[in-house]
Protein backbone atom coordinates (compact mmCIF):
# COMPACT_ATOMS: atom_id res chain seq x y z
CA UNK A 1 0.00 0.00 0.00
CA UNK A 2 1.24 3.46 -0.86
CA UNK A 3 0.49 6.05 1.82
CA UNK A 4 -2.28 8.57 1.05
CA UNK A 5 -1.19 11.75 -0.68
CA UNK A 6 1.96 10.20 -2.15
CA UNK A 7 2.89 11.35 -5.66
CA UNK A 8 4.35 9.04 -8.26
CA UNK A 9 5.31 9.94 -11.81
CA UNK A 10 3.25 8.42 -14.62
CA UNK A 11 4.80 10.37 -17.51
CA UNK A 12 7.80 12.69 -17.62
CA UNK A 13 8.28 15.54 -20.12
CA UNK A 14 9.80 13.29 -22.81
CA UNK A 15 7.06 10.70 -22.45
CA UNK A 16 4.43 13.45 -22.81
CA UNK A 17 6.10 14.62 -26.03
CA UNK A 18 6.06 11.04 -27.38
CA UNK A 19 2.44 10.58 -26.36
CA UNK A 20 1.43 13.81 -28.12
CA UNK A 21 3.27 12.75 -31.31
CA UNK A 22 1.39 9.48 -31.22
CA UNK A 23 -1.92 11.35 -30.63
CA UNK A 24 -1.25 13.71 -33.55
CA UNK A 25 -0.93 10.66 -35.84
CA UNK A 26 -4.13 9.19 -34.41
CA UNK A 27 -6.09 12.42 -34.91
CA UNK A 28 -4.81 12.79 -38.48
CA UNK A 29 -5.97 9.23 -39.24
CA UNK A 30 -9.34 9.90 -37.58
CA UNK A 31 -9.79 13.05 -39.69
CA UNK A 32 -8.60 11.16 -42.80
CA UNK A 33 -11.54 8.76 -42.48
CA UNK A 34 -13.73 11.78 -42.83
CA UNK A 35 -12.40 12.75 -46.23
CA UNK A 36 -12.71 16.39 -47.09
CA UNK A 37 -14.32 17.57 -43.87
CA UNK A 38 -12.33 20.32 -42.19
CA UNK A 39 -10.66 19.31 -38.92
CA UNK A 40 -11.12 21.44 -35.81
CA UNK A 41 -9.58 20.72 -32.40
CA UNK A 42 -11.64 21.89 -29.45
CA UNK A 43 -9.80 21.92 -26.12
CA UNK A 44 -11.65 21.68 -22.83
CA UNK A 45 -10.72 24.34 -20.26
CA UNK A 46 -8.24 24.45 -18.92
CA UNK A 47 -5.42 22.07 -19.85
CA UNK A 48 -7.28 20.61 -22.82
CA UNK A 49 -6.90 24.02 -24.47
CA UNK A 50 -3.10 23.91 -24.13
CA UNK A 51 -3.01 20.32 -25.38
CA UNK A 52 -5.16 21.25 -28.40
CA UNK A 53 -2.69 24.06 -29.17
CA UNK A 54 0.25 21.67 -29.09
CA UNK A 55 -1.54 18.98 -31.09
CA UNK A 56 -2.67 21.41 -33.79
CA UNK A 57 0.95 22.57 -34.23
CA UNK A 58 2.10 18.94 -34.53
CA UNK A 59 -0.65 18.08 -37.02
CA UNK A 60 -0.02 21.23 -39.06
CA UNK A 61 3.68 20.37 -39.33
CA UNK A 62 2.79 16.84 -40.53
CA UNK A 63 0.12 17.82 -43.03
CA UNK A 64 1.31 21.30 -43.99
CA UNK A 65 -2.16 22.76 -43.49
CA UNK A 66 -3.16 24.88 -40.49
CA UNK A 67 -5.67 23.30 -38.08
CA UNK A 68 -8.41 25.48 -36.60
CA UNK A 69 -8.84 25.43 -32.84
CA UNK A 70 -11.52 26.25 -30.32
CA UNK A 71 -11.89 26.31 -26.55
CA UNK A 72 -14.81 25.02 -24.54
CA UNK A 73 -15.71 25.64 -20.90
CA UNK A 74 -18.35 23.10 -19.93
CA UNK A 75 -19.17 24.53 -16.48
CA UNK A 76 -22.60 25.85 -17.52
CA UNK A 77 -23.50 22.37 -18.84
CA UNK A 78 -22.43 20.41 -15.76
CA UNK A 79 -24.92 17.98 -14.24
CA UNK A 80 -23.87 18.69 -10.65
CA UNK A 81 -24.21 22.50 -10.39
CA UNK A 82 -27.05 22.14 -7.89
CA UNK A 83 -24.76 20.37 -5.43
CA UNK A 84 -21.41 22.15 -5.82
CA UNK A 85 -20.66 25.25 -3.84
CA UNK A 86 -19.15 27.77 -4.08
CA UNK A 87 -19.89 28.06 -7.77
CA UNK A 88 -16.97 27.14 -10.04
CA UNK A 89 -15.38 29.92 -12.07
CA UNK A 90 -16.40 29.85 -15.71
CA UNK A 91 -13.61 30.04 -18.28
CA UNK A 92 -13.64 31.25 -21.85
CA UNK A 93 -15.57 29.47 -24.61
CA UNK A 94 -14.36 30.33 -28.10
CA UNK A 95 -15.74 28.45 -31.10
CA UNK A 96 -14.73 30.11 -34.38
CA UNK A 97 -17.51 29.90 -36.95
CA UNK A 98 -20.20 27.28 -37.46
CA UNK A 99 -19.32 23.67 -36.65
CA UNK A 100 -21.71 22.20 -39.21
CA UNK A 101 -20.00 19.77 -41.56
CA UNK A 102 -16.68 19.81 -39.70
CA UNK A 103 -14.74 16.97 -38.11
CA UNK A 104 -14.46 18.15 -34.52
CA UNK A 105 -12.04 16.47 -32.15
CA UNK A 106 -12.51 17.23 -28.44
CA UNK A 107 -9.18 17.37 -26.60
CA UNK A 108 -8.89 16.91 -22.83
CA UNK A 109 -6.14 16.02 -20.40
CA UNK A 110 -7.76 13.20 -18.40
CA UNK A 111 -10.75 11.00 -19.24
CA UNK A 112 -12.38 9.62 -16.08
CA UNK A 113 -16.15 9.42 -15.45
CA UNK A 114 -17.07 10.77 -18.90
CA UNK A 115 -19.36 13.44 -17.43
CA UNK A 116 -17.22 16.31 -18.73
CA UNK A 117 -17.42 14.85 -22.24
CA UNK A 118 -21.19 14.42 -21.95
CA UNK A 119 -21.43 18.12 -21.11
CA UNK A 120 -19.05 19.01 -23.96
CA UNK A 121 -21.18 17.07 -26.48
CA UNK A 122 -24.29 18.96 -25.34
CA UNK A 123 -22.51 22.29 -25.59
CA UNK A 124 -21.03 21.57 -29.04
CA UNK A 125 -24.51 20.71 -30.32
CA UNK A 126 -25.50 24.32 -29.57
CA UNK A 127 -22.81 25.53 -31.98
CA UNK A 128 -23.93 23.54 -35.02
CA UNK A 129 -24.04 19.99 -36.35
CA UNK A 130 -20.55 18.64 -36.96
CA UNK A 131 -20.14 15.80 -39.48
CA UNK A 132 -18.36 13.88 -36.74
CA UNK A 133 -17.15 14.43 -33.19
CA UNK A 134 -14.11 12.52 -31.93
CA UNK A 135 -12.35 12.48 -28.57
CA UNK A 136 -8.61 12.62 -27.91
CA UNK A 137 -7.23 12.48 -24.35
CA UNK A 138 -3.71 12.43 -22.97
CA UNK A 139 -4.62 10.08 -20.12
CA UNK A 140 -7.43 7.53 -19.93
CA UNK A 141 -7.66 6.49 -16.28
CA UNK A 142 -10.75 4.25 -16.57
CA UNK A 143 -13.70 4.53 -14.19
CA UNK A 144 -16.38 5.58 -16.70
CA UNK A 145 -19.89 6.33 -15.41
CA UNK A 146 -21.33 6.95 -18.89
CA UNK A 147 -21.08 5.09 -22.22
CA UNK A 148 -18.24 7.26 -23.58
CA UNK A 149 -14.88 6.22 -25.00
CA UNK A 150 -11.89 8.03 -26.48
CA UNK A 151 -10.84 7.60 -30.12
CA UNK A 152 -7.26 8.62 -29.44
CA UNK A 153 -5.45 8.00 -26.12
CA UNK A 154 -1.93 9.16 -25.20
CA UNK A 155 -1.59 6.68 -22.35
CA UNK A 156 -4.03 4.46 -20.49
CA UNK A 157 -3.38 4.10 -16.76
CA UNK A 158 -5.14 2.42 -13.88
CA UNK A 159 -6.13 4.68 -11.00
CA UNK A 160 -8.44 3.85 -8.11
CA UNK A 161 -11.57 5.90 -7.35
CA UNK A 162 -9.80 7.68 -4.45
CA UNK A 163 -6.74 8.58 -6.52
CA UNK A 164 -6.11 11.72 -8.51
CA UNK A 165 -4.24 12.08 -11.79
CA UNK A 166 -2.54 15.47 -12.17
CA UNK A 167 -1.54 16.63 -15.63
CA UNK A 168 0.97 19.47 -15.37
CA UNK A 169 1.79 21.53 -18.45
CA UNK A 170 4.55 24.11 -18.89
CA UNK A 171 2.10 26.78 -20.14
CA UNK A 172 0.05 26.56 -16.92
CA UNK A 173 2.17 24.83 -14.29
CA UNK A 174 5.73 25.61 -15.32
CA UNK A 175 6.68 22.01 -16.16
CA UNK A 176 5.46 18.97 -18.08
CA UNK A 177 4.55 15.91 -16.03
CA UNK A 178 1.74 13.48 -15.31
CA UNK A 179 1.54 12.31 -11.69
CA UNK A 180 -0.62 9.91 -9.73
CA UNK A 181 -1.62 11.17 -6.28
CA UNK A 182 -2.64 8.18 -4.19
CA UNK A 183 -5.71 8.93 -2.08
CA UNK A 184 -5.72 12.49 -3.46
CA UNK A 185 -9.40 12.41 -4.42
CA UNK A 186 -10.53 12.61 -8.02
CA UNK B 1 -12.39 27.70 1.89
CA UNK B 2 -11.25 31.20 0.99
CA UNK B 3 -12.84 31.22 -2.49
CA UNK B 4 -15.25 34.17 -2.59
CA UNK B 5 -18.96 33.42 -2.90
CA UNK B 6 -22.18 35.39 -2.59
CA UNK B 7 -24.64 34.90 0.26
CA UNK B 8 -28.23 33.66 -0.23
CA UNK B 9 -29.43 37.02 -1.53
CA UNK B 10 -28.12 40.04 -3.41
CA UNK B 11 -29.56 43.04 -1.58
CA UNK B 12 -26.96 45.73 -2.17
CA UNK B 13 -23.33 46.60 -2.75
CA UNK B 14 -22.70 48.22 0.64
CA UNK B 15 -22.08 44.95 2.46
CA UNK B 16 -20.17 43.13 -0.29
CA UNK B 17 -16.40 42.77 -0.21
CA UNK B 18 -14.17 43.87 -3.09
CA UNK B 19 -13.54 40.16 -3.78
CA UNK B 20 -17.26 39.45 -4.08
CA UNK B 21 -17.70 42.39 -6.48
CA UNK B 22 -14.77 41.18 -8.59
CA UNK B 23 -16.23 37.67 -8.57
CA UNK B 24 -19.44 38.97 -10.16
CA UNK B 25 -17.57 41.06 -12.76
CA UNK B 26 -15.22 38.18 -13.65
CA UNK B 27 -18.13 35.74 -13.85
CA UNK B 28 -19.95 38.13 -16.19
CA UNK B 29 -17.10 37.93 -18.75
CA UNK B 30 -17.87 34.41 -20.09
CA UNK B 31 -21.61 35.17 -20.05
CA UNK B 32 -21.07 37.94 -22.61
CA UNK B 33 -20.10 35.23 -25.10
CA UNK B 34 -23.31 33.25 -24.49
CA UNK B 35 -25.35 36.21 -25.75
CA UNK B 36 -23.24 36.30 -28.95
CA UNK B 37 -24.01 32.67 -29.85
CA UNK B 38 -26.48 31.67 -32.55
CA UNK B 39 -28.28 29.66 -29.86
CA UNK B 40 -28.26 32.10 -26.93
CA UNK B 41 -28.99 29.58 -24.24
CA UNK B 42 -27.14 27.37 -21.77
CA UNK B 43 -28.86 24.77 -19.56
CA UNK B 44 -27.41 26.03 -16.27
CA UNK B 45 -30.68 26.96 -14.49
CA UNK B 46 -32.90 24.33 -16.11
CA UNK B 47 -35.81 23.56 -13.80
CA UNK B 48 -35.36 26.70 -11.67
CA UNK B 49 -38.38 28.97 -11.37
CA UNK B 50 -37.84 32.69 -11.02
CA UNK B 51 -40.44 35.36 -10.28
CA UNK B 52 -39.84 38.94 -11.38
CA UNK B 53 -41.89 40.91 -8.89
CA UNK B 54 -42.06 44.51 -10.03
CA UNK B 55 -43.90 47.00 -7.83
CA UNK B 56 -42.56 49.86 -9.97
CA UNK B 57 -42.60 50.26 -13.72
CA UNK B 58 -39.43 49.25 -15.51
CA UNK B 59 -38.58 48.32 -19.07
CA UNK B 60 -34.81 47.97 -19.17
CA UNK B 61 -34.18 46.24 -15.86
CA UNK B 62 -37.11 43.86 -16.09
CA UNK B 63 -36.35 42.90 -19.69
CA UNK B 64 -32.67 42.52 -18.90
CA UNK B 65 -33.40 40.18 -15.98
CA UNK B 66 -35.83 38.23 -18.11
CA UNK B 67 -33.31 37.74 -20.92
CA UNK B 68 -30.67 36.73 -18.37
CA UNK B 69 -33.03 34.18 -16.83
CA UNK B 70 -34.15 32.75 -20.17
CA UNK B 71 -30.60 32.50 -21.52
CA UNK B 72 -29.79 30.38 -18.46
CA UNK B 73 -32.88 28.19 -19.19
CA UNK B 74 -34.81 29.19 -16.06
CA UNK B 75 -38.61 29.36 -16.13
CA UNK B 76 -39.79 32.88 -15.43
CA UNK B 77 -42.98 34.60 -14.41
CA UNK B 78 -43.46 38.36 -14.41
CA UNK B 79 -45.73 40.03 -11.88
CA UNK B 80 -46.43 43.73 -12.06
CA UNK B 81 -48.22 45.58 -9.30
CA UNK B 82 -51.00 46.74 -11.59
CA UNK B 83 -53.34 43.99 -12.66
CA UNK B 84 -52.37 41.64 -9.82
CA UNK B 85 -53.57 40.90 -6.30
CA UNK B 86 -51.20 43.64 -5.14
CA UNK B 87 -53.76 46.08 -6.51
CA UNK B 88 -56.31 44.46 -4.21
CA UNK B 89 -54.16 45.35 -1.24
CA UNK B 90 -52.25 42.13 -0.63
CA UNK B 91 -49.08 42.83 1.30
CA UNK B 92 -45.58 41.94 0.12
CA UNK B 93 -44.99 38.98 2.42
CA UNK B 94 -48.36 37.40 1.64
CA UNK B 95 -47.71 37.76 -2.08
CA UNK B 96 -44.25 36.19 -1.70
CA UNK B 97 -45.46 33.34 0.53
CA UNK B 98 -48.17 32.50 -1.96
CA UNK B 99 -45.56 32.40 -4.70
CA UNK B 100 -43.34 30.19 -2.57
CA UNK B 101 -46.26 27.84 -2.07
CA UNK B 102 -46.06 27.33 -5.85
CA UNK B 103 -42.44 26.18 -5.38
CA UNK B 104 -40.37 28.99 -6.78
CA UNK B 105 -36.59 29.27 -6.40
CA UNK B 106 -35.75 32.95 -6.77
CA UNK B 107 -37.43 36.34 -6.59
CA UNK B 108 -36.21 39.45 -8.39
CA UNK B 109 -37.87 42.40 -6.71
CA UNK B 110 -38.25 46.07 -7.60
CA UNK B 111 -40.08 48.08 -4.95
CA UNK B 112 -40.61 51.78 -4.15
CA UNK B 113 -39.78 51.29 -0.45
CA UNK B 114 -36.15 51.32 0.66
CA UNK B 115 -35.34 48.05 2.42
CA UNK B 116 -38.13 46.05 0.76
CA UNK B 117 -35.73 43.48 -0.70
CA UNK B 118 -34.06 42.83 2.65
CA UNK B 119 -37.44 42.67 4.40
CA UNK B 120 -38.52 39.99 1.94
CA UNK B 121 -35.22 38.09 2.02
CA UNK B 122 -35.53 37.60 5.77
CA UNK B 123 -38.97 36.08 5.41
CA UNK B 124 -38.75 33.65 2.50
CA UNK B 125 -36.46 30.75 1.64
CA UNK B 126 -36.00 31.66 -2.02
CA UNK B 127 -32.98 33.66 -3.15
CA UNK B 128 -33.85 37.36 -3.39
CA UNK B 129 -32.26 39.76 -5.85
CA UNK B 130 -32.79 43.47 -5.36
CA UNK B 131 -33.66 45.11 -8.68
CA UNK B 132 -34.00 48.52 -7.04
CA UNK B 133 -35.57 49.39 -3.69
CA UNK B 134 -36.68 52.96 -3.18
CA UNK B 135 -33.73 55.29 -2.63
CA UNK B 136 -31.58 52.51 -1.19
CA UNK B 137 -29.70 50.33 -3.69
CA UNK B 138 -29.74 48.96 -7.25
CA UNK B 139 -26.83 46.53 -7.12
CA UNK B 140 -27.02 45.00 -10.61
CA UNK B 141 -26.96 48.51 -12.12
CA UNK B 142 -23.72 49.18 -10.23
CA UNK B 143 -22.25 45.89 -11.49
CA UNK B 144 -23.03 46.72 -15.11
CA UNK B 145 -21.63 50.25 -14.73
CA UNK B 146 -18.45 48.86 -13.14
CA UNK B 147 -18.08 46.24 -15.87
CA UNK B 148 -18.53 48.86 -18.60
CA UNK B 149 -15.90 51.12 -17.03
CA UNK B 150 -13.52 48.19 -16.58
CA UNK B 151 -14.02 47.13 -20.23
CA UNK B 152 -13.05 50.59 -21.47
CA UNK B 153 -10.37 51.71 -19.01
CA UNK B 154 -8.87 48.28 -18.29
CA UNK B 155 -9.31 48.68 -14.55
CA UNK B 156 -11.44 50.44 -11.96
CA UNK B 157 -8.64 51.19 -9.52
CA UNK B 158 -7.53 54.80 -9.82
CA UNK B 159 -10.28 55.72 -12.31
CA UNK B 160 -11.86 59.13 -11.65
CA UNK B 161 -15.61 58.74 -11.83
CA UNK B 162 -18.07 61.58 -11.33
CA UNK B 163 -21.75 60.81 -10.79
CA UNK B 164 -23.88 63.74 -11.96
CA UNK B 165 -27.41 64.75 -11.07
CA UNK B 166 -29.83 63.82 -8.33
CA UNK B 167 -27.59 61.93 -5.92
CA UNK B 168 -29.90 62.35 -2.94
CA UNK B 169 -32.78 60.26 -4.25
CA UNK B 170 -30.75 57.86 -6.38
CA UNK B 171 -30.28 54.18 -5.58
CA UNK B 172 -28.08 53.98 -8.69
CA UNK B 173 -25.76 56.62 -7.22
CA UNK B 174 -25.64 54.90 -3.86
CA UNK B 175 -24.80 51.44 -5.26
CA UNK B 176 -22.26 52.94 -7.66
CA UNK B 177 -20.49 54.91 -4.95
CA UNK B 178 -20.10 51.81 -2.77
CA UNK B 179 -18.86 49.68 -5.65
CA UNK B 180 -16.44 52.25 -7.02
CA UNK B 181 -14.92 53.03 -3.61
CA UNK B 182 -14.49 49.34 -2.77
CA UNK B 183 -12.67 48.74 -6.05
CA UNK B 184 -10.34 51.70 -5.49
CA UNK B 185 -11.78 54.32 -7.84
CA UNK B 186 -11.77 58.04 -7.04
CA UNK B 187 -15.38 59.12 -6.80
CA UNK B 188 -17.00 62.53 -7.14
CA UNK B 189 -20.55 63.80 -7.37
CA UNK B 190 -21.88 66.89 -9.10
CA UNK B 191 -25.36 68.36 -8.92
CA UNK B 192 -27.56 71.02 -7.38
CA UNK B 193 -26.89 71.50 -3.67
CA UNK B 194 -30.50 70.53 -2.93
CA UNK B 195 -29.95 67.11 -4.56
CA UNK B 196 -26.69 66.14 -2.85
CA UNK B 197 -26.80 64.21 0.42
CA UNK B 198 -25.32 66.16 3.31
CA UNK B 199 -22.01 64.85 4.63
CA UNK B 200 -21.23 62.77 1.52
CA UNK B 201 -17.59 64.00 1.70
CA UNK B 202 -17.13 61.87 4.79
CA UNK B 203 -17.30 58.76 2.57
CA UNK B 204 -14.27 60.04 0.68
CA UNK B 205 -16.36 61.42 -2.17
CA UNK B 206 -15.36 64.73 -3.78
CA UNK B 207 -18.12 67.26 -4.49
CA UNK B 208 -18.20 69.50 -7.57
CA UNK B 209 -20.66 72.38 -7.68
CA UNK B 210 -19.98 73.11 -11.34
CA UNK B 211 -20.25 70.57 -14.15
CA UNK B 212 -17.27 72.15 -15.95
CA UNK B 213 -15.03 71.40 -12.97
CA UNK B 214 -16.30 67.81 -12.93
CA UNK B 215 -15.55 67.44 -16.63
CA UNK B 216 -12.02 68.82 -16.13
CA UNK B 217 -11.38 66.22 -13.43
CA UNK B 218 -13.18 63.04 -14.50
CA UNK B 219 -12.27 60.06 -16.70
CA UNK B 220 -15.88 58.91 -16.52
CA UNK B 221 -19.16 60.79 -16.12
CA UNK B 222 -22.13 58.73 -14.98
CA UNK B 223 -25.03 61.03 -15.82
CA UNK B 224 -28.16 60.17 -13.86
CA UNK B 225 -31.68 60.70 -15.07
CA UNK B 226 -33.30 63.80 -13.61
CA UNK B 227 -36.50 62.45 -12.16
CA UNK B 228 -39.05 64.95 -13.36
CA UNK B 229 -41.13 64.71 -10.21
CA UNK B 230 -38.21 66.39 -8.38
CA UNK B 231 -39.01 69.59 -10.14
CA UNK B 232 -42.58 69.58 -8.90
CA UNK B 233 -41.21 69.01 -5.40
CA UNK B 234 -39.19 72.20 -5.74
CA UNK B 235 -35.67 70.74 -5.77
CA UNK B 236 -34.83 72.51 -9.04
CA UNK B 237 -36.35 75.62 -10.58
CA UNK B 238 -36.90 74.35 -14.15
CA UNK B 239 -35.68 71.80 -16.68
CA UNK B 240 -34.21 74.54 -18.90
CA UNK B 241 -32.35 75.95 -15.95
CA UNK B 242 -31.07 72.48 -15.04
CA UNK B 243 -29.82 71.88 -18.57
CA UNK B 244 -28.12 75.30 -18.68
CA UNK B 245 -26.24 74.72 -15.41
CA UNK B 246 -25.71 70.93 -15.22
CA UNK B 247 -26.45 69.56 -18.71
CA UNK B 248 -23.67 67.50 -20.30
CA UNK B 249 -23.25 69.11 -23.70
CA UNK B 250 -20.87 68.66 -26.63
CA UNK B 251 -19.38 72.12 -26.02
CA UNK B 252 -18.60 71.31 -22.40
CA UNK B 253 -17.13 67.89 -23.24
CA UNK B 254 -14.95 69.45 -25.95
CA UNK B 255 -13.10 71.40 -23.25
CA UNK B 256 -12.21 68.21 -21.33
CA UNK B 257 -8.50 67.38 -21.19
CA UNK B 258 -9.25 63.76 -22.17
CA UNK B 259 -11.92 61.69 -23.94
CA UNK B 260 -14.40 61.44 -21.10
CA UNK B 261 -16.41 58.22 -21.02
CA UNK B 262 -20.16 58.89 -20.79
CA UNK B 263 -22.50 56.53 -18.93
CA UNK B 264 -26.22 56.91 -18.32
CA UNK B 265 -28.43 54.32 -16.58
CA UNK B 266 -31.48 55.29 -18.66
CA UNK B 267 -34.13 56.22 -19.42
CA UNK B 268 -32.66 59.48 -20.71
CA UNK B 269 -34.23 62.90 -20.70
CA UNK B 270 -32.55 64.13 -23.86
CA UNK B 271 -31.91 67.86 -23.67
CA UNK B 272 -32.17 67.92 -19.88
CA UNK B 273 -29.29 66.13 -18.14
CA UNK B 274 -27.66 65.00 -21.39
CA UNK B 275 -27.69 66.34 -24.95
CA UNK B 276 -28.55 64.02 -27.81
CA UNK B 277 -25.19 64.63 -29.51
CA UNK B 278 -23.44 63.38 -26.36
CA UNK B 279 -25.77 60.44 -25.78
CA UNK B 280 -25.28 59.23 -29.36
CA UNK B 281 -21.66 60.38 -29.66
CA UNK B 282 -18.42 58.40 -29.83
CA UNK B 283 -17.66 58.75 -26.12
CA UNK B 284 -21.01 57.32 -25.07
CA UNK B 285 -21.06 53.71 -23.80
CA UNK B 286 -24.74 53.81 -22.90
CA UNK B 287 -25.69 50.87 -25.13
CA UNK B 288 -22.66 48.86 -23.94
CA UNK B 289 -24.10 49.30 -20.46
CA UNK B 290 -27.34 47.68 -21.62
CA UNK B 291 -25.48 44.76 -23.23
CA UNK B 292 -23.37 44.27 -20.10
CA UNK B 293 -26.53 44.40 -17.99
CA UNK B 294 -27.65 41.01 -19.29
CA UNK B 295 -24.20 39.50 -18.64
CA UNK B 296 -23.92 40.74 -15.03
CA UNK B 297 -27.46 39.58 -14.26
CA UNK B 298 -26.65 36.13 -15.68
CA UNK B 299 -23.57 36.11 -13.45
CA UNK B 300 -25.60 37.02 -10.34
CA UNK B 301 -28.28 34.41 -11.10
CA UNK B 302 -25.60 31.76 -11.69
CA UNK B 303 -23.74 32.61 -8.48
CA UNK B 304 -26.87 32.64 -6.28
CA UNK B 305 -28.93 29.85 -7.79
CA UNK B 306 -29.12 26.32 -6.65
CA UNK B 307 -26.92 26.91 -3.66
CA UNK B 308 -28.07 23.85 -1.77
CA UNK B 309 -25.50 23.65 1.03
CA UNK B 310 -26.98 20.55 2.66
CA UNK B 311 -26.77 18.56 -0.56
CA UNK B 312 -23.31 19.96 -1.26
CA UNK B 313 -22.09 18.89 2.17
CA UNK B 314 -23.64 15.46 1.72
CA UNK B 315 -21.98 15.07 -1.68
CA UNK B 316 -18.61 16.11 -0.22
CA UNK B 317 -19.00 13.77 2.71
CA UNK B 318 -19.69 10.91 0.32
CA UNK B 319 -16.53 11.57 -1.70
CA UNK B 320 -14.20 11.49 1.27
Amino acid sequence: MTPAGQRSALLDARAITRALDHMAVGITELAGKDGANELMLVGIQRRGVELADRLSALIASRTGAPVSRGALDITLYRDDLATVGPKPLVGETRIPGDLSGKCVVIVDDVLYTGRTIRAALDELADFGRPARIGLAVLIDRGGRELPIHADVVGKAVTAGPGDRVDVLLTEVDGRDAVELVTGGGA
Amino acid sequence: MSAPALAKDLLGIEHLSAEQIRLVLDTAEPFKEVSERAIKKVPTLRGKTIVNLFYESSTRTRTSFEFAEKRLSADTVNIAASGSSIEKGENLVDTARNLEAMRIDMVVIRHPASGAAEFLAKRIRSNVINAGDGMHEHPTQAFLDLLTIRDRLGKIEGAKVCICGDILHSRVARSNIWGLLKLGAEVAVCGPRSLLPRGIESLGVRVFRRIDEAIQWADVLNVLRLQLERMQAGFIPSLREYNRVFGVTVERLARAPRKTLILHPGPMNRGVEIDSLVADGPQSVILDQVTNGVAVRMAVLYLLAGGNPERAEAAKGGAE
